[in-house]
């Protein structure tokens, strides 16, 4: 199979109310080290479509006050990149079937060595990368080695991206196109901008891939004003403060906001 | 050494969330256009001359070299410029570059506080608006300069996250700028940050460089024996060392910070102690753990408490032309100590740690050689924090 095809089939099939598909944002490793099985096993039976683990960083860039918070409790719970890798085995030992998608900053990456950390990822059943501090311009041997190894290296577009440089990005993704639907950092917002739609229509004129839309939704109403719009939409700073305020059961917590997304109250 | 493809060899690049790399794209535009227009040139210099005071003067230590027994020092003294320090050259020379991209506010980082007041001031000056974001820390050992920002109109952010330093402080301004990139320029305050940051910092501060080679081939009739300058990020260091890169006969030293002594894990010295790594949209040399995460550095100056580097730096560690050394904390304040005495002049933490590898330096050459060191900074800044080390002992100065 081609890298990132178990990803673009899963967030292509036609949804009840054409919602878009769903895709948690999971901090490996938060609330507590253990928890990150559990949660990525209450997303699958609330009917995402697949799910992100986000490998906490000590500097990231592009995350806003919530998700740096849950990284910095990770970080000090002893989460690392290895270790979340390892987590993703435990997943799929446990039976986890959704496509997952590590979402990293390059540097752990690369202090673990870019071909290494790869075929360890591909070997723990994972199906891509998004590094989201790393844009097409640097990312040459990231596809190099996502490619040996069969994952999907998945770029992200933005608002104030061009489309000459959407076209590059495009030209080169697998899986799915990450469209960051805010000038900004990650974190739960109220409303969709109007630059996200038509970002989500730019992106559609230079790839058939699925469009999966980020940073900041955090709503049912969210999904509603994507339906038709998009492939799929991730969610991850509003997850992150429903799984923070019942820390104790953060698998149930996510499972019931997750279902609070996919279905009206 | 340039950097057009925006590597320094395997250093550098650009590894930055994609919403900025358009205003990188039209940065790399505007200085291209910038450098080939005489104007803005000459607008550039025109400034640098009325507003900031130069060229700076080099001024003979002969107390300090008598003291150490051996070398000439010539202190080249960018602590003379306006707001106290080299940081001046750079924020006048990318706040022109903001206007001319019709950018009307202007975010920065600050560690000391130094690279802050001169963002500031040359905000001031422009009308435009400004925001700086220092940490908690730093706000703290360096309140003054707080209070000095706000004098001049600019809003100061203070950043709590991580140690509350300027590695903290500048995660805060890139995503500021990733929120506020179509009206925003954010000036970087070292030779730190994704291409073309480097490149452009050095551009605007090889004039150190220039004016000390000069003038050392005007008075001395020779260039010097060494050069010496602190490195955090690096920006004063590679402004100097630009101009003598292709003299090989020139000895080229740059010093970190040792803190509390290398093996202590308590320091800034990411050439001497790390591994390559990306931090703040540059891959150089990096403090960081086994795992890839930034560690916290280290120094009794705030200006050099950085786990990073830039890029350039990296290259010419590797390639052996710069030659790069410590100083602890302890070094540097009694370097800082003797430039009192012994000179009358009050320099800045950041320079006393060049100081004090300068003094090495003079003392093993014969006393015909030159050493020229660059006193990046004044001291003022500093006085409460020496006060405070020295437990205010009267009889501290060595």
């Amino acid at each position: 199979m081609p890298p990132g095809e178990r990803l673009r089939a899963a967030l292509e099939v036609t949804r009840e109310g054409g919602l878009p598909a769903l895709i948690p944002y999971v901090t490996a490793g938060f609330p507590h080290l253990g928890d990150t099985v559990g949660v990525l096993r209450a997303a699958e039976e609330a009917g995402c479509a697949a799910a992100e683990i986000g490998i906490p960083f000590s500097d990231p860039l592009a995350d806003g006050p919530t998700i740096q918070r849950a990284g910095w409790q990770a970080l000090h719970n002893g989460m690392t990149a290895t270790l979340a890798v390892e987590q993703a085995a435990a997943a799929r030992a446990a039976g986890l079937t959704l496509p997952l998608v590590l979402m990293t900053y390059i540097n752990p990456v690369l202090s673990r060595g870019l071909d290494r950390f790869c075929a360890e990822a591909a070997a723990a059943g994972v199906d891509g990368l998004i590094v989201p501090d790393l844009p097409d311009d640097e990312a040459d041997d990231a596809h190099a080695a996502t490619a040996a190894h069969g994952l999907a290296l998945i770029p992200l577009v933005a608002p104030t991206t061009p489309d000459e440089r959407i076209d590059r990005a495009c030209r080169r993704a697998s899986g799915f196109v990450y469209c960051v639907s805010v000038t900004g950092t990650t974190g739960a917002r109220q409303s969709i901008d109007a630059e996200a739609f038509e970002l989500l229509e730019r992106v559609r004129t230079h790839s058939p891939l699925p469009r999966a839309m980020g940073f900041g939704l955090a709503r049912h109403e969210h999904m509603l004003a994507l339906r038709g719009r998009c492939e799929a939409a991730v969610v991850g700073s509003a997850l992150i403060d429903a799984i923070s305020g019942q820390p104790e059961d953060g698998a149930g917590a996510a499972a019931a906001f997750l279902r609070g997304m996919l279905h009206a109250a | 050494m340039t950097a057009v493809s925006g590597r320094f060899g395997p250093y550098g690049g650009a590894y930055v969330p994609e919403t900025v790399m358009p205003a990188l794209d039209q940065l790399i535009e505007a200085m291209e256009e910038a450098a080939a227009d005489a104007g803005f040139q000459a607008q550039l210099q025109t400034l640098l001359h009325d507003y900031a005071g130069r060229p700076t003067p080099m001024t003979l230590a002969p107390r300090l070299a008598a003291a150490c027994g051996g070398a000439q020092i010539w202190l080249k003294r960018e602590d003379l410029l306006h707001t106290g320090a080299h940081k001046i050259n750079n924020a006048l020379g990318q706040v022109l570059l903001a206007e001319r991209m019709g950018k009307r506010r202007i975010i920065a980082e600050t560690g000391a506080g130094q690279h802050g007041v001169a963002t500031a001031t040359a905000c001031a000056r422009a009308g435009l608006q400004c925001t700086v974001y220092m940490g908690r820390e730093d706000m703290r050992r360096q309140a003054l300069n707080v209070y000095r920002m706000k004098l001049l109109g600019t809003t100061v952010v203070p950043v709590d996250s991580g140690a509350g330093t300027l590695k903290d402080a500048t995660n805060e301004a890139i995503r500021d700028w990733v929120s506020n990139v179509r009206d925003t320029h954010y000036v970087i305050g070292s030779s730190v940050g994704p291409h073309p940051y480097p490149s452009l910092v050095r551009s605007l501060q090889r004039v150190i460089g220039d004016e000390t080679r000069a003038e050392c081939l005007s008075r001395l009739h020779r260039l010097p024996h060494s050069v010496v300058a602190c490195v955090g990020g690096g920006s004063n260091a590679i402004g100097m060392f630009a101009a003598f890169l292709e003299d090989r006969e020139v000895r080229l030293v740059g010093v970190e910070a040792a803190g509390h002594g290398l093996d202590s894990g308590e320091h800034a010295a990411p050439l001497t102690r790390g591994r390559p790594g990306v931090l703040h949209g540059s891959h150089s040399y990096l403090m960081q753990d086994e795992h890839g995460q930034v560690l916290t550095a280290h120094s009794i100056s705030a200006g050099l408490d950085y786990p990073g580097v830039g890029p350039e730096h990296s290259a010419l560690r590797d390639s052996g032309r710069v030659g790069y050394v410590c100083a602890s904390d302890e070094q540097a304040v009694r370097a800082f100590h003797r430039l009192c005495r012994l000179e009358g002049i009050i320099p800045a933490l950041e320079s006393s740690h060049a100081l004090h590898a300068a003094e090495q330096i003079a003392s093993e050459l014969p006393a015909g050689a030159t050493v020229v060191v660059c006193l990046s900074g004044r001291g003022d800044k500093d006085i409460g924090t020496v006060r405070a080390h020295d437990g205010d002992n009267d009889d501290a100065a060595g």
